[in-house]
């Protein structure tokens, strides 16, 4: 009687190999899944920058015409240069680099320069006094359908009827572009204008600060928030149900979508405080609340990640329970909480919904000066750009993705490079 | 934290004799006298949650010498040892009864200070757990919480002393501000000691020590424990039946959370007063 236990094995039969040629399949297979979910990955991702940049770059680049402007001194004084005629010596402009033209054809031409031409001409001046008196080029943006001409949109072949330019207009361009008028150029106002209704003059720059502002409130609120939380309920907390509840909370609340908190914070912090539409001081603290679970279940992980060899040797030396947390733990866990952390705070830069819902959506012409000045911030300047009808902000729209994107990726690298700082050190 | 185990397979390692300049006699006589008694445990019971890890254990623990706890996996010893300071506060549903005295002061009473206790208890674990800072800070951390040394040159000297009493200073001496993680195993455990011994306590505890060691590095730490019991009172739990004959005088076998049998080391391993004692140390079981 043999049992099967008992029984010799045939390792290099055909059966066996067979059998292990199955398995090298099944390895073979889960290595390719993998490589290839990886590869589509890769690919979507890859297909998302191309179009992002095929249609963004137009917004990092911007025409201008440079005019000749002669600052008649009877016009501007130097000493107030807020109070020039700067209208008429921008038309007194535009009749030298189209003489010829009159009345009609004249303001038509006109319309080729950006409608707030004259208040560049005056920041110029403010910027400079002593332009009074000379004259000299100044580069004027052109208008967003002139933009457009000259970075390839507006096909000058099709038939007349069916362009947004007419001959006439096209042909006074061209006049410009044969005197050498016609500059394209790096469009530094996407970073230092802020939003405007006109594409050639809108920039993220309110966005940027509105953001920073809101960021900057998220962090200091919901980091020294999230950490106490953790190290009370992985230190100290005792394990009962009042404990479990909490702990239930916060799962859920990592889970609840970004929008309800958009409308706590408008039941919350608008209704009930009083506090400010629009302001980052508000956006900051819906953020946070957002943030907090994030942050709370990370550090949570990363408290449980020290190993327990550590709090015995400090416990057994005599340390006291703050002493193993402040001295040991922590540390220890601290690339990993900074990793979350900024994880946690690149998640509240790209969120949209709740900051809609507290009218971070607004249409604000300058940067804001505080917490509780108006703001808008990147993504939701995104948005509004998005919903924007002039065919420049498309490319803006683009354009301001990839900005929020280059934040992010240099979020994310900050993390990494202070996680593999931080662990080497010790 | 939640669950610890409590002692862990085999004594890998352990098999060769430890070069100790004492023969096993000398080491082990039964007509020495005997010392005064650093801790006595009395009754003492211990729960975890519903279970029950110890029985009503009594035992003598005599200053300046070494108690060998011994004891199949999962007998207690381990348990008892945690007992002596309070490591068992920090597992969860953990309970204790009976009584446990250090120099006659019991230390399970409300109101004790369990730093002060940890600083006169002080533990060696299983594994060599240095913290991943420099050997000086490993060494220097005892000191600093407690306030021991009054300048830098003082904290200095406790690091250089503890060291050589650790018989690791030669080794280290040159790169006191390398991380301690990067010694070899044996070379951690003796740091381990040294971090110990630095706050100068009165009774150390040691949780197999050399179990995860290889037989060189167990030889020298065989050999430092008999040097460090000249000084300290020392309490050791080791799986390894031949290094409690070698570091003991005094040999108490746990099973099944019993203390079965306590005695001096020679009698214990010669003439056996239990079955159970004498079919553990025969390898009968265990």
């Amino acid at each position: 009687m043999s049992s099967i236990a008992d029984r010799t094995h045939d390792w290099s039969g055909e059966a066996a190999a067979a059998r292990r040629r199955r398995r090298y399949a099944a390895d073979r297979r889960l290595r390719i899944y993998g490589m290839s979910a990886i590869g589509i990955a890769i690919l979507l991702l890859g297909i998302l920058v191309t179009t992002l940049v095929f249609t963004g770059y137009r917004g990092f680049i911007q025409t201008t015409i440079s005019l000749p402007v002669t600052f008649d001194a009877e016009l501007v004084d130097a000493r107030s240069p807020t109070e020039g005629n700067y209208r008429e010596i921008l038309s007194r402009s535009i009749e030298q680099l189209f003489p010829g033209l009159e009345g009609p054809a004249l303001r038509r031409a006109g319309q080729i320069l950006t409608n707030n031409a004259q208040f560049l001409l005056r920041s110029a001046v403010y910027d400079d006094p002593t332009l009074v008196g000379r004259t000299v080029d100044v580069a004027i943006p052109a208008s967003d359908p002139y933009d457009q001409l000259n970075k390839g949109i507006i096909d000058r072949d099709l038939p007349e009827n069916r362009r947004r330019l007419n001959d006439e207009q096209i042909s006074l361009f061209e006049q410009l572009e044969e005197d050498g008028r016609v500059e394209t150029r790096f469009n530094w106002g996407l970073f230092f204008n802020a939003d405007s209704r006109f594409p050639e003059l809108a920039g993220l720059a309110g966005a940027i600060v509105g953001s920073f502002f809101a960021l900057l409130v998220c962090f200091l609120i919901s980091v020294p928030m999230g950490v106490g939380a953790a190290v009370y309920l992985e230190e100290f907390a005792p394990k009962n149900r009042w404990t479990e509840l909490v702990e239930v909370n916060i799962n859920n609340l990592a889970a609840v979508p970004s929008i309800v908190f958009g409308l706590l914070g408008l039941a919350v912090f608008l209704g009930w405080f009083g506090m400010p539409r629009s302001a980052p001081l508000v956006g900051g603290l819906v953020l946070s609340l957002m943030t907090l679970p994030t942050i709370i279940i990370v550090t949570r992980a990363s408290l449980k990640a020290v190993p327990p060899s550590i709090r015995e040797a400090a416990l057994g030396v005599g340390a006291s329970r703050h002493e193993v947390i402040m001295h040991h733990v922590l540390p220890l866990a601290l690339p990993g909480i900074l990793t979350g952390t900024i994880i946690g705070l690149a998640q509240a830069l790209g969120e949209t919904a709740p900051l809609l819902l507290i009218g971070m959506n607004a249409f604000i012409t300058s940067p804001p000066g505080g917490l509780l000045s108006s703001s808008t911030a990147l993504p939701t300047q995104i948005f509004i750009w998005a919903d924007s009808p002039e065919r420049g902000f498309v490319a803006l729209t683009s354009a301001g993705i990839l900005v929020l994107l280059g934040f992010l990726i240099v979020m994310n690298g900050i993390a990494i490079f202070l996680r593999q700082r931080l662990e080497k050190s010790w | 934290m939640k669950t610890r185990e409590m002692a862990t397979g085999q004594d890998e390692g352990n098999g060769t004799p430890a070069s100790s300049g004492r023969s096993f006699a000398e080491n082990q006589r039964l007509d020495r006298e005997p010392n005064p008694l650093k801790a006595t445990a009395r009754d003492v019971c211990v729960f975890y949650g519903e279970k029950q890890a110890l029985f009503d254990v009594n035992l003598d623990v005599e200053d300046r010498s070494v108690t060998a706890l011994i004891g199949p996996s999962g007998c207690g010893k381990s348990t008892f040892l945690r007992c002596l300071n309070r490591m068992n506060d920090t597992i969860a549903g953990t309970r204790v009864t009976g009584r446990i005295e250090l120099d006659g002061r019991d230390i399970y009473e409300p109101g004790l200070d369990v730093v002060e206790l940890r600083a006169r208890v002080g533990m060696v674990f299983q594994k060599p757990n240095p913290f991943p800072k420099s050997i000086f800070d490993n060494v220097a951390y005892g000191a600093r919480i407690h306030g021991l040394a009054g300048d830098k040159s003082d904290l200095e000297e406790i690091v250089s002393t503890s060291l050589q009493k650790a018989s690791l200073w030669n080794e280290v001496k040159d790169r006191l501000h390398e991380p301690g993680t990067g010694l070899s195993g044996g070379q951690q455990q003796r740091l381990c000691i040294a971090r110990a011994i630095a706050v100068s306590p009165e009774l150390i505890l040691m949780d197999e020590p050399a179990s995860a060691l290889d037989p060189i590095a167990t030889a020298k730490i065989e050999e430092l424990i008999d040097e460090l019991k000249e000084n300290y009172c020392i309490v050791i739990v080791t799986h390894s039946m031949q290094q409690a004959a070698r570091v003991s005088q005094r040999t108490a076998f746990f099973h099944l959370g019993n203390l079965v049998e306590v005695g001096p080391t020679e009698q214990i391993f010669t003439n056996p007063q239990d079955q159970r004692t004498l079919d553990y140390i025969t390898g009968r079981f265990g």
